[in-house]
């Protein structure tokens, strides 16, 4: 069934689910049709940091149509932390934390009502913004499985100080919002004793398990549906203080679903952000350009209320050659909302400091850029010495180079002009680890001549559907219509969640394992009701290898000679992820990273105001992405790599490789028009604008 | 938001009246701002007056030459019209540089002229604001004002007029035509839009209840050529930084006429009259362009977040110049 799995996109199934989207019959979790659902609007702190010293709700109350008004003073207690201990104390954290939800008959009721809540505050100083040497720094909590600890190898010191030629460069990057198309929702529903949450998640078994101990529940008794998500991109990874409060609600009212949806405005402090941070790089080479030293510290915004320690400087662990390294993440605690993943959280952030530090590293060494990286390519990951299970930067970089044109590149900053625009082009390598997470079960039926496979995975907008439909297909030897796939649900078996870009290894590794034990068991010509159910097991090569995804990213920046405005006409991405299931949806998903790496090169800054600590610009007019016409022509391409350790697919994730380093090409290509090297993002027209 | 009163006026003097007998009353246009305001708090307004079927949907040629553009058509329909497109381009250009395809379609000429600031915190009712509650205090003032005025601000307000057609307008010299409870008046539009002084509430001189109806221009002079440059960080979909409308009449090489309006950069369309007078009569040359646009902005005065508007309306301005006097100086 070779046919199955096909590198060309003319060829490759179309998304199963884009008839249902297009029509708009697909249904999203405040869609999902429930028998007379109350609406849930969450009421905000009005201040930073501070405590709730009463809440007058009478007014809210008296409007017809207002069920409840809920408080710290009259929620139930629940057994939670952080951002979720929801309504459990008077206490304010952060500026937009939920201090009260309004249950009503309408959305439009409660929001009326919400608005009548009249709450008084004992207010206290705050903390919001912080600067690039802060003295508040502090390492993260690293016994968190999502913290590594400092690198020191060498004497970094010491080999800057030999070094031939050196760059010293910080870089500053704003917070960003993950703003998925679609807005958190979700719906909690109540009966005989049985929880059942339509949900916008990236993982239902993740929702089910965070909240079975808040409420105390029986993880048999609540159930999770998500058949589709409009995108999360990180944000969906784990429950905000939403889902606890409309389960909360819910509970209020036996027989009547609660509906709740998140504004916009809502999103920003509510549902997790890429947090704002300085970057250091300081590089060294010898003569000839070879790394000799290389030192990333990265200083990061976390919360007061939780730790959340973006891994930014990981980014220069295993990327290039240098004997002397020293790595370092630090946080400054503040009184502000919970940060969270936002797609590539670390790499997004850390390689565009890095490939940016690297572009002024070749250029002081008098190297073109795409050279420099070959140079200083490692043979085994330099910092485990582990051999790579594949690593094809190289044959990316290369093929980028021919197909964007890149001989014929004068290396001279600041030189051409077409019209009134300065025109320059940039490169910059991407790299995104490559996860397989065991773990996850899979059953496969056999009825009615079609073969049922039931994962709870998530197509968060992705293909997943329809990638995990080809991969069941191919492990069956049968056609892609013999194959019911089932996926979204606690009705399904448990699986990890969509994150990481680890879903279609991950999903697909318990597929594939479920199929061959179904054959195993049941032959080619299973009976009638024909079921195996198993659990995926761990890859027997994680742990002997590093396994990573990467490109190469290309792109051209014009910048107006008159007003510094930029543009990006071409980006070319060049990527080696292994096997593609499905090119179709593959290329949509790097299109898609790189469009949100453009997006994030020169528009998305959420602008906190420090005196009042939350982000002013909260809506689309405000926080900038890239509209269509920013974005010009968007190229992908890969390369036909075979890598035999990851999984039994051969797959690597790409649903985030495709972000990291365009923010970096993108400012290497504008200084290449300009000569301005530009060390803040997002690369706005006034950092482009001399007063001369 | 709260509760309202909704009515579709199918007479003008009807509507008049209701506005005006009802100090909580107001019109409602294609609602792309209003209704907003409404949602986020900003406004709230006990009775909307639909005024979108009133007969104001015309654009026409006055027999003097002039034209009529009535205050319920849409933008996106003014930007198509042929007599705009081929005498004003200026107007079509400021049209469809604003809002969206989507935006453009509902919003009106006259919603549009009475469009308020984007000031983040206006549309936030959780931070003081003079413009929305007065005397509240100006939270721009010390706070993000990337977006504000570097030209005829005060101490109590710093917002811009966020307007794009309004630019192309006031280069034009267009006339608003405003009719009351008292009969009809007619405002220049340079005159429509109020500097904030000590009473940064009042965004223009119309009085509670004044309805405009139509708006005129002049008729259009052969000689004369015009364009609107918009500069924005996003390629479509944003509000200006700084944008400049000109009109100008240039005969060999020496510039007879230049109507020049500038947006982004106060709290109304900027009529940029002091370059207008360095320009008139001179030759088109680099050197003049410059010096008119340092004339203009030697009252410019910066903010934390927005000193980049000065060189960045002087460039634009002088590269519009350029533009517009290329061939004539060949
Ligand atoms: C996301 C977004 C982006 C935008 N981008 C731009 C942009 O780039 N450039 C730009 O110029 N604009 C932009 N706009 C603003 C848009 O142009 C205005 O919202 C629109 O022009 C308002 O027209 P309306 O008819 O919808 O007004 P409404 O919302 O109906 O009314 C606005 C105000 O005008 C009053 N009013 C309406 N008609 C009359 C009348 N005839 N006489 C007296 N008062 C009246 C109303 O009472 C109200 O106070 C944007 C808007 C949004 C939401
Ligand atoms: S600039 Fe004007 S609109 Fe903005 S906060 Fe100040 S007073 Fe309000």
């Amino acid at each position: 069934m070779t046919d199955v799995l096909t590198e060309d996109p003319g060829r490759a199934p179309q998304r199963l689910d884009g008839p249902d989207k297009v029509a708009g019959t697909a249904r999203y979790a405040f869609e999902q049709p429930v028998d007379g659902p109350r609406y849930l609007h969450l009421v905000q702190a009005g201040i930073a940091r501070g405590r709730v010293t009463g809440t007058d709700t009478s007014a809210a109350e008296a409007l017809p149509g207002v069920h409840t008004v809920l408080t710290h003073e009259n929620a139930e207690k629940v057994n939670a932390g952080g951002e979720l201990a929801v309504l459990q104390s008077p206490e304010v954290a952060f500026r937009g934390q939920v201090i009260g939800a309004v249950l009503a008959e309408t959305p439009e009721i409660a929001a009326q009502a919400a608005g009548l809540v009249e709450v008084t505050y004992e207010r206290h100083p705050h903390e919001s913004t912080f600067g690039v040497d802060d003295h508040r720094a502090q390492s993260p909590d690293t016994s968190s499985p999502m913290v590594t600890e400092d690198l020191d190898q060498g004497d970094v010191d010491a080999a800057l100080e030999a070094a031939e030629y050196t760059v010293d460069v910080t870089y500053a990057t704003p917070p960003e919002h993950n703003n998925p198309m679609e807005p958190h929702a979700t719906v909690a529903v109540w009966e005989d004793g049985e929880l059942t949450l339509y949900d916008s998640n990236q993982g239902p078994y993740v929702v089910r398990d965070v909240l079975v101990p808040i409420f105390g529940l029986d993880p048999e008794r609540v159930h999770v549906v998500s058949p589709h998500v409009g995108g999360g991109f990180g944000s969906k990874g784990m429950p905000h203080a939403h889902v606890v409060a409309t389960v909360m609600a819910a509970r209020l009212t036996p027989g009547r679903p609660v509906k709740c949806a998140l504004t916009r405005a809502q999103m920003f402090p509510l549902v997790g952000y890429r947090p704002p941070g300085f970057q250091r790089v300081r590089l060294g080479t010898d003569a000839t350009g070879r790394l000799v030293a290389t030192e990333h510290s990265a200083l990061e915004q976390s919360s007061r209320l939780a730790e959340y320690a973006e891994q930014s400087a990981g980014a220069s662990r295993d990327m290039y050659v240098s004997p002397n390294r020293r790595i370092t993440n630090r946080v400054v605690a503040l009184d502000v909302p919970v940060p969270t993943w936002m797609r590539a959280p670390g790499e997004a952030g850390g390689m565009y400091a890095l490939e940016s530090a690297v572009d002024e590293m070749a250029q002081a060494c008098g190297m073109d850029p795409i050279e420099f990286r070959v140079h200083n390519e490692p043979d085994t990951a330099p910092t485990s010495g582990r051999p790579f299970s594949s690593r094809n930067l190289v044959t990316c970089l290369r093929r980028g180079a021919e197909r964007f044109g890149w001989a014929e590149r004068d290396p001279r900053p600041g030189v051409r002009r077409e019209g009134d625009w300065l025109v320059g082009t940039g490169v910059a390598a991407a790299s995104f680890p490559s996860f397989t997470i065991p773990g996850s079960v899979a059953t496969v039926g056999y009825a009615d001549g079609y073969y049922r496979v039931e994962i709870a995975a998530s197509d968060i907008g992705t293909g997943a559907r329809t990638a995990l439909t080809q991969i069941a297909a191919e492990a069956l030897e049968v056609p892609l219509s013999a194959v019911r796939l089932h996926l979204g649900s606690t009705a399904q078996p448990k699986a990890s969640l969509a994150g990481g870009s680890s879903g279609t290894a991950s999903w697909g590794t318990a597929i594939v394992q479920a199929a061959r034990a179904f054959r195993a068991e049941h032959g080619e010509h299973p009976p009638e009701g024909a079921e195996t159910t198993t659990k995926s097991e761990p890859d027997p090569e994680a742990g002997k290898y590093a396994m990573n995804a990467y490109g190469a990213q290309f792109a051209e920046v014009r910048v107006h000679a008159d007003t510094g405005e930029v543009r990006v006409p071409r980006l070319l991405g060049v990527f080696a992820a292994g096997r593609i299931v499905n090119a179709r949806t593959a290329r949509s998903q790097f299109a898609g990273g790189m469009t949100m790496g453009l997006s994030m090169a020169l528009h998305e800054h959420g602008v906190v105001d420090g005196r009042f600590g939350h982000v002013v610009n909260n809506d689309f007019a405000g926080y900038h992405i890239a509209a269509h016409a920013d974005v010009g022509s968007v190229e992908v391409d890969w390369i036909d790599e075979h890598d035999p350790h990851v999984n039994p697919m051969g797959t690597k994730g790409i649903g985030e490789v495709g972000i990291v380093g365009v923010a970096a090409a993108i400012g290497n290509a504008a200084h290449h028009a300009t000569g301005v090297r530009v060390r803040e993002l997002p690369l706005t027209p006034e950092k482009f604008l001399t007063d001369g | 938001m709260k509760p309202f009163d909704y009515e579709r006026a199918d007479d003008t003097d009807g509507a008049i009246a209701t506005v005006s007998d009802d100090p909580t009353a107001t019109y409602l246009g294609g609602g792309t701002n209003l209704v907003d305001h409404m949602k986020l708090g900003v406004a709230e307004p006990g009775k909307l007056v639909d005024i979108t079927k009133l007969p104001y949907d015309f654009v026409e040629t006055l027999p003097d030459g002039r034209v009529s553009v009535g205050a319920t058509v849409r933008n996106s329909e003014l930007a198509a019209s042929h007599v705009i497109r081929q005498s004003y381009p200026v107007l079509a250009q400021a049209l469809l540089a604003g809002a969206s395809g989507q935006l453009r379609n509902l919003a009106t000429t006259g919603g549009n002229l009475v469009q308020r600031t984007r000031c983040a915190y206006f549309q936030d009712p959780s931070t003081p604001c003079n413009k929305r509650e007065p005397g509240s205090g100006c939270s721009a003032l010390e706070g993000w004002n990337r977006h504000h005025a570097i030209l005829g601000a005060s101490e109590h307000c710093v917002a811009t007029h966020p307007s794009d057609m309004a630019v192309a307008l006031a280069a034009l010299d267009a006339t608003v035509v405003v009719r009351g409870s008292n009969g009809q008046r007619r405002i220049p539009v340079t005159e429509l839009h109020r500097l904030p002084g000590d009473e940064p509430e009042r965004d223009t001189v119309l009085e509670h209840g004044e309805l405009i109806t139509s708006v005129e221009l002049p008729a259009p002079s052969v000689s004369a050529r015009s364009t609107y440059r918009k500069v924005r960080e996003r390629a479509s979909y944003a509000f200006a930084l700084v944008s400049v409308a000109a009109v100008m009449e240039v005969d060999e090489g020496t510039v007879r006429d230049a109507r020049i309006a500038l947006g982004g950069v106060a709290h109304k369309p900027w009529r940029a009259e002091a370059a207008e007078r360095e320009l008139r009569g001179t030759p088109a040359t680099e050197e003049n362009f410059r010096r008119a646009a340092e004339a203009e902005l030697e009252q410019a005065e910066s903010l934390r977040d927005n000193a980049f508007k000065i060189p960045m309306t002087r460039n634009t301005l002088c590269a519009v110049l350029r533009e517009l006097t290329r061939e004539d100086r060949a």
